[in-house]
């Protein structure tokens, strides 16, 4: 006898492995967990299963006839075979159904190498196909926003249908026409156009039906290299991978993660990410008089700011909320050991959330920056308008000790921190605004170094390096680190690990503990969702 | 009376007034009896109702010949939750036109049927799903419905019993599927025409989620007469397993095409060389369909030895269906009928499941392409292979009606599918 609850799961043979799952669960699911992934297009485990493609069938002893593993729920003494012969043919007959009308396009298809009909094909199809009869022709469609819609490739799974009707519970796809005139359709001259989570159809199009008009014909699926990261488009960190070549952003994906954003992210924060690749970059450290800077290699850099450091005066800082906990940390620590001073962040914010209806844990939400989170929790205020500018003249007139990280500064004018009797810019882009500084040292951006962001719930959530630094960048958590650790007679962190587990605000968490999916940061330590207002 | 043709072998039950006008209005309908079988369930449990219908022995009409009686002792026995009754008047089945008729010619026999089964099951609605192409009956239907309210039978008490029961025809857009029950749910809550995965079964949920049942409409009309009756009274025709009557649809090459109620079990050839009067132009018999198009192909030997009821087709290899009996003498080109028959099913499949949207067509172009001369004999093993993948591995069985046809049609005339092959390979040779 079991000793868990007999009432709560069900123990079953799969490909003669036992395995229990808790009742509920259907075979598919079941077979995942004894290392089988049955074949399968129109399910999807974020929407409902309508079990219309007839590729998930597999055998149950005893059982009149093969089942759909998708919406079949697992019994107890269920006896299972997703390989046995009959399945297997089956699906062989299946697939041979779909190449029937799917053109072989691949060579042009921005799908190929991730298309689901290839990898099924090629693993259970078969060898040859007997079709000689001609292909029915659809064409392409603009369906609106960011995707296109090639009719011939359909495999009428509807997976975009019901994304929109059931997560986005904004009905703009439907089937039109019957058998295998079938079609997905958008209402008349009504497409996607005004919707905000479109993209993911794209993302769950087992073929090369629909297509982002961003990707088009960009890069071969299998020349990307994959990396995982958080949206830096809003507070909500949805889970994303950076899909990256040439050293270059090309396309953001989401990452499944059922507590933040489930299997989805918004049009917004998607296709926002070419900010990432520009090129104007601040490539080596440079140490200037407030007239002329010259550069210089980081070692001669920080040795020179060590000994200006102290003594000059008050200190004042501006980050930006796109930078990593780690590196606001860092600057909290480099203020605090200067004596304390006020530490100011600027950050867009838009009218109102943009909620994924049918998934209400993910919204784009209001702030529109990553990480203003840690910033608040750091005791760093916002100033300046719902536009991210403004808010920073007592910081361009400062007269002690100016450190500016993160924030371009774009809407500043050259005289900003011209009167600061040290001024130090850690920043990604040259900007007007840092003309005067006596050390512009080159940081990287998220893509570029490992560190974490701290969401609208305070969740932590690590990000990996996709990108090469240009030049000599280096993360701005290293390069203060390094400051510090100098200036203290300590060990530098050389390690994101390492700098994040010296803030004290996160005290308690641990990379380890982050891990790959993200944790919430103690309650004790979280702050109510609206309480730092800005200051104009 | 009798419609088109007449014949003494008949056993007229629910197609006594066939050709008869009168039968139309209430008042018509009432003097021949119409309503009395209604009255009688009224005066009994719902569950007595069930019972008599049950010992009966009537067997679904629309197909798949399911016991009625059990079906509607599937539904909930109270009244927690809305039950609905479907009348399934959405005939289409290539070959038949028995609802047709039933309903243009006496549409109070199925009013009244519909009013005893929504009692039986304790619905308080009932649906009559009318195919669109039926125009004329639905505007009889509609009009007999409308006589119906005016008189008090249906509504909010129903004969005077205290039960409120609602008559709605719907009339559909034209789809096959539309009929298969599952399909017609969806319809008739304005959604696609597409079959839902069973389970759940629709007394579980069905039309708008709630238990219901879903009856042929001449699956119905015997219902009255049974409890008008009694069991015993409906088991004298027939057999054990098949009691009853049966319209058989007989259309094609006999001299008297047309609708014919015979006690289940009547021998095939009688039926087509007595009671329609023999082959066209004294032509030799080919091949007979015995229950629609989408049931096994009989020749003229199977169809000879034939009885017409469940068992009895079915021992011959195919099945009773819906009764719809084509008769094809020896000029038919059966290569080209079965080709007729799966274009038929490539232009009906919803489209949902893959063997089916992508097969139905499939095995029609590969038949035409034979039936052009362009084919080969790996074709035929194709076109088994094809169609043996299409059967059991989809939500509805519109996929699996492709394959009796197609298979048996090999296996039986398979000489005719070689002929156009070598004939087209001569014509490619020269």
């Amino acid at each position: 006898m079991a000793e868990s609850s007999p009432a709560e799961t069900v123990t079953l043979t799969i490909d003669g492995r036992q395995v229990t799952v808790p009742r509920g669960t259907t075979l598919l699911q079941a077979a995942e967990r004894v290392g089988t992934r049955v074949p399968h297009y129109c399910y999807h485990p974020g929407l409902s299963a309508p079990a219309m493609c007839r590729l998930c069938l597999v055998e149950i002893e005893k059982a009149p006839k093969l089942v759909p593993s998708c919406i079949t729920q697992a019994a107890d003494g269920q006896v299972v075979h997703t390989q046995s012969e009959e399945p297997l043919a089956m699906r062989r007959g299946v697939l041979e159904f779909y190449l029937q009308n799917h053109p072989l396009d691949c060579p042009i298809c921005d799908q190929s190498g991730e298309c689901k009909l290839q990898d099924y094909a090629h693993a259970e199809g078969r060898v040859h196909g007997r079709g000689r009869e001609p292909k029915r022709v659809f064409g392409r469609d603009d369906f609106g926003g960011d995707v296109v819609f090639y009719g011939d490739r359909c495999v009428m799974c509807t997976r975009c249908v019901r994304f929109m009707n059931e997560i986005e519970q904004d009905p703009r796809l439907t089937v039109v026409e019957r058998g295998d005139r079938s079609i997905i359709d958008t209402f008349f001259e009504e497409g996607l156009e005004g919707t905000h989570y479109h993209g993911n159809i794209v993302d769950i199009c087992p073929v090369g039906a629909l297509l982002s008009k961003d990707f088009l014909f960009k890069q071969r699926a299998w020349d990307l290299d994959h990396t995982p990261s958080v949206c830096p488009g809003c507070s909500q960190g949805c889970n994303i991978e950076l899909h990256t070549r040439d050293n270059l952003v090309q396309r953001l994906r989401p990452r499944v993660n059922l507590d933040v954003n489930g299997h989805w992210m918004c049009d917004h924060g998607r296709l926002d990410y070419e900010w990432i690749n520009r090129g104007d970059r601040v490539e080596v450290p440079l140490v200037g008089d407030g007239r002329e800077a010259r550069a210089t290699g980081w070692r001669a850099a920080l040795t020179s700011l060590l000994e200006r450091l102290d003594g000059a005066g008050p200190v004042r800082a501006v980050v930006s909320p796109r930078l990593a906990n780690e590196d606001l940390g860092a600057v909290r620590a480099l203020v605090d050991a200067l004596g304390g001073g006020e530490i100011v962040y600027r950050s867009r914010r838009a009218p109102a959330e943009v909620p994924l209806k049918g998934f209400p844990k993910l919204a784009r939400r209001r702030d529109l920056e990553p990480n203003v989170n840690a910033a608040r929790l750091l005791g760093m205020e916002r100033v300046g308008g719902d536009d991210g500018t403004g808010g920073l003249a007592p910081f361009a007139a400062h007269g002690g000790v100016l450190i500016v990280a993160g924030d371009e500064l774009a809407d500043q004018p050259p005289d900003f921190g011209e009167r600061a009797r040290l001024y130090v810019y850690l920043g990604q882009h040259p900007t007007a605004a840092a003309s005067r500084a006596h050390f512009v040292l080159p940081i990287t951006n998220f893509a570029e170094q490992e560190g974490s962001f701290t969401n609208h719930e305070h969740r932590v959530q690590r990000f990996w390096p996709a990108l090469e630094p240009p030049g000599a960048a280096r993360p701005g958590w290293l390069v203060l680190g390094a400051l510090l650790a100098e200036r203290a007679g300590e060990a530098a962190p050389t390690r994101a690990e390492v700098a994040f587990e010296r803030i004290g605000a996160f005290e308690g968490l641990t990379y380890e503990r982050v891990g790959t999916g993200g944790a919430p940061i103690g309650e004790d330590r979280a702050l109510p969702a609206e309480a730092a207002g800005g200051r104009a | 009376m009798a419609y088109p043709y007449a014949s003494d072998r008949e056993v007229r039950v629910i197609s006594e007034y066939f050709g008869d006008p009168e039968a139309r209005t209430l008042d018509g309908a009432k003097r021949r009896g119409r309503y009395k079988g209604l009255e009688k369930a009224l005066s009994m449990s719902p569950d007595d109702v069930v019972e008599v219908v049950k010992a009966s022995g009537l067997r679904g009409r629309g197909g798949a010949g399911f016991p009625t009686g059990l079906k509607w002792s599937f539904m909930p026995k109270n009244y927690d939750r809305p039950h609905y009754l479907c009348c399934n008047a959405d005939e289409s089945e290539p070959g038949t036109f028995k609802d047709r008729e039933l309903m243009r010619w006496d549409p109070h026999q199925l009013i009244e049927a519909c009013l005893l089964a929504s009692y039986a099951i304790r619905a308080r609605h009932a649906y009559i799903y009318c195919r669109g192409e039926f125009f004329e009956t639905n505007q009889v239907l509609a009009k007999a419905v409308e006589e119906a309210y005016a008189d008090g039978i249906i509504g909010a008490d129903v004969m005077g019993s205290g039960h409120e029961i609602d008559v709605t025809v719907h009339v559909g857009a034209g789809a096959y599927i539309c009929g298969e029950e599952t399909g017609l749910m969806n319809s008739l809550e304005g959604r696609r025409g597409e079959p839902r995965t069973k389970p759940p079964f629709p007394a579980a949920a069905g039309v708008f989620g709630m238990p219901t049942t879903v009856n042929n409409v001449e699956t119905l009309c015997a219902a009255p007469h049974i409890v008008a009756h009694g069991a015993e009274w409906y088991r004298q025709w027939g057999s054990e397993k098949s009691p009853g009557t049966k319209l058989f649809c007989v259309s094609g090459h006999v001299n008297k095409p047309g609708n014919y109620e015979l006690a289940l079990g009547f021998p095939l050839i009688e039926l087509i060389e007595d009671v329609c009067g023999g082959m066209r132009d004294g032509n030799a018999l080919k091949a007979v369909i015995p229950g629609g198009s989408s049931v096994a192909i009989m020749d003229a030997d199977e169809a000879r030895r034939c009885a017409l009821d469940y068992e009895g087709v079915a021992a011959c290899g195919s099945m009773l269906g819906c009764a719809s009996v084509i008769v094809m003498d020896e000029t038919t080109d059966i290569v080209k009928q079965v080709r007729r028959m799966a274009a038929f099913y490539a232009h009906e499949s919803c489209g949902q499941c893959t063997p089916c949207r992508e097969g139905t067509s499939w095995v029609t172009k590969i038949l035409r392409r034979i039936e052009e001369g362009r084919g080969t004999e790996e074709d035929l093993d194709t076109l088994i292979e094809l169609t043996t993948q299409m059967v059991g591995t989809t939500i509805c069985v519109l996929s699996d009606s492709v394959a009796p046809p197609v298979q048996s049609s090999i296996s039986k005339f398979r000489d005719e599918y070689l002929a156009l092959i070598r004939r087209g390979e001569r014509v490619g040779a020269a």
